[in-house]
């Protein structure tokens, strides 16, 4: 049986870790890979990097920052934000990441996600997709980071990235994104129904159950939070257990490996 | 010193990093002569079937890998695993390397790519040394390992039970990527790298 994954988002900007994550073993609370490898340690089964200013070409520090996180943190790395071509994914694959995610690029360029499936295999090209319900109960796809609307409709945008070939969704709700009210499940649910590939849940984890929810409710694979995490409000062994004792399938990784 | 088979595909730095990780060497390289040095070989996977062993075949390295593995252990990671076997119906039908015994075919159940964690149990080898049976471990992957029981060292649950470790005198393979498995991964890597 396949766990459920549980995955830290990190915020990046100018390759520092934004809100700066707060817990007391940290020397540096800024640096993404000392937090990382702390996720690591606390048992994260994956750890998304989004650089949300994604406004970079050429010289970005997140190029520096996989490649030094992937020479300490052995778990799936995930880089998300302003990844706009196939050459972007070459060399941001050759830093050390597994997968990545596009979102406004692929709006414009949709054939992005083919090209990049076809170069790369599709297991490393997530569509992260941001969106908002309307008055018509469905949900609206934004780009440039939620600032700007698009006519595109959520679920049928999520179909169809995944006949261009895309792996995996990273579905955000921008209505609970921040509210801490709980993930939207109908949005989760719909997308997760809607494709045959893996729908990571983001957006609105403000407690234990909400994981629970969108787990099983929303039928979602994965469920990604930040400042949840970051700021120790929830603690990603406690959660573990908690879904585990609710049987909800989590690795859980026992202590045997001693620490490096 | 760990040879990592470059044969043009995918990102063969992860396997790399995690030997060096680990106090160990490795070299990533498609020549036969910096390969020669290595005690020990690495075949990592990403991309798909029949390029990769078209790739290796027109190098030669199927050939050079096929000749080391009489007396060298040798490690397939994920499609390095598959690229033992004896064929593939990855994108058509081709042939493996067939240092196990068995075939790739696809799953039809549930989503694909079977991605993320998943326990490996019936463990019975020395990659596995000091690592419970039941561990999980991280998997991408759209094909699997139909492979003759007594080659079949770990099995995995995904709608149907499959083989996730394989094992045949110094040949090993396992569908999940121990680079990006966690601690347990790390153990695995570490024991392979002291057979």
């Amino acid at each position: 049986m396949i766990s459920k994954r549980l995955i830290p988002c990190l915020d990046l900007k100018d390759g520092r870790v934004v809100k700066g994550v707060n817990f007391v073993s940290l020397t540096d609370a800024g640096d993404p890979v000392e937090t990382a490898k702390l996720y690591n340690a606390f048992g994260a089964d994956e750890i998304v990097f989004l650089d949300i200013t994604a406004s970079y070409r050429g010289e970005s520090p997140m190029w520096n920052v996989i490649s030094r996180a992937s020479e300490q943190v052995f778990l799936p790395l995930t880089v998300g934000g302003g990844m706009r071509t196939t050459e972007d994914f070459r060399r941001m694959l050759a830093c050390g990441a597994d997968k990545i995610a596009v979102n406004s690029a692929a709006i414009k360029h949709p054939s992005l996600i083919t090209e990049a499936a076809m170069k790369f295999g599709r297991q490393c090209v997530v569509l992260a997709v941001d969106a908002k319900r309307n008055e018509a109960g469905r949900w609206d796809v934004y780009l440039n980071g939620g600032r700007v609307k698009t006519d595109l409709d959520a679920i049928e945008w999520i179909r169809r990235g995944e006949q261009l070939g895309a792996g995996e969704i990273l579905l955000t709700s921008m209505d609970r994104d921040g509210t801490r009210a709980g993930y939207d499940l109908e949005l989760t649910r719909l997308a997760s129904e809607a494709v045959g590939i893996p729908v990571i849940a983001s957006g609105g984890a403000g407690k234990m159950h909400d994981f629970y929810d969108v787990l099983t409710e929303g039928k979602a694979d994965a469920a990604l939070a930040a400042s949840l995490f970051h700021f120790g409000i929830i603690r990603m062994s406690d959660l573990k257990k908690y879904l585990a004792e609710r049987g909800i399938p989590v690795r859980t990784e026992e202590d045997v490996y001693g620490k490096h | 010193m760990i040879g990592v088979v470059d044969y043009g595909m995918g990102n063969l730095r992860s396997v790399q990093k995690a030997v060096e990780f680990l106090g160990g060497r490795a070299v990533v390289s498609a020549q036969p002569a910096d390969l020669n040095g290595c005690d020990k070989l690495i075949l990592p996977g990403v991309g798909s079937f029949g390029a990769g062993m078209e790739n290796l075949e027109r190098t030669g390295l199927a050939a050079y890998v096929t000749r080391r593995a009489a007396d060298t252990p040798v490690l397939g990671i994920c499609l390095g695993m598959q690229f033992l076997l004896e064929e593939s119906e990855e994108g058509g039908v081709f042939r493996g390397l067939g240092l196990i015994g068995g075939r790739v075919v696809p799953f039809t159940q549930g989503k694909i790519p079977h991605m993320g964690w998943n326990a490996v149990s019936d463990m019975r080898s020395a990659l596995f040394a000091g690592i419970p049976d039941g561990t999980q471990f991280y998997f991408v992957h759209s094909y699997y390992a139909d492979v003759l029981r007594e080659d079949t060292v770990g099995v995995t649950e995904y709608y149907r039970t499959f083989a996730s470790a394989v094992s045949r005198g110094n040949v090993y393979g396992v569908q999940f990527h121990p680079e990006k498995s966690g601690d347990a991964g790390l153990q695995l890597v570490r024991n392979f790298m002291r057979l």
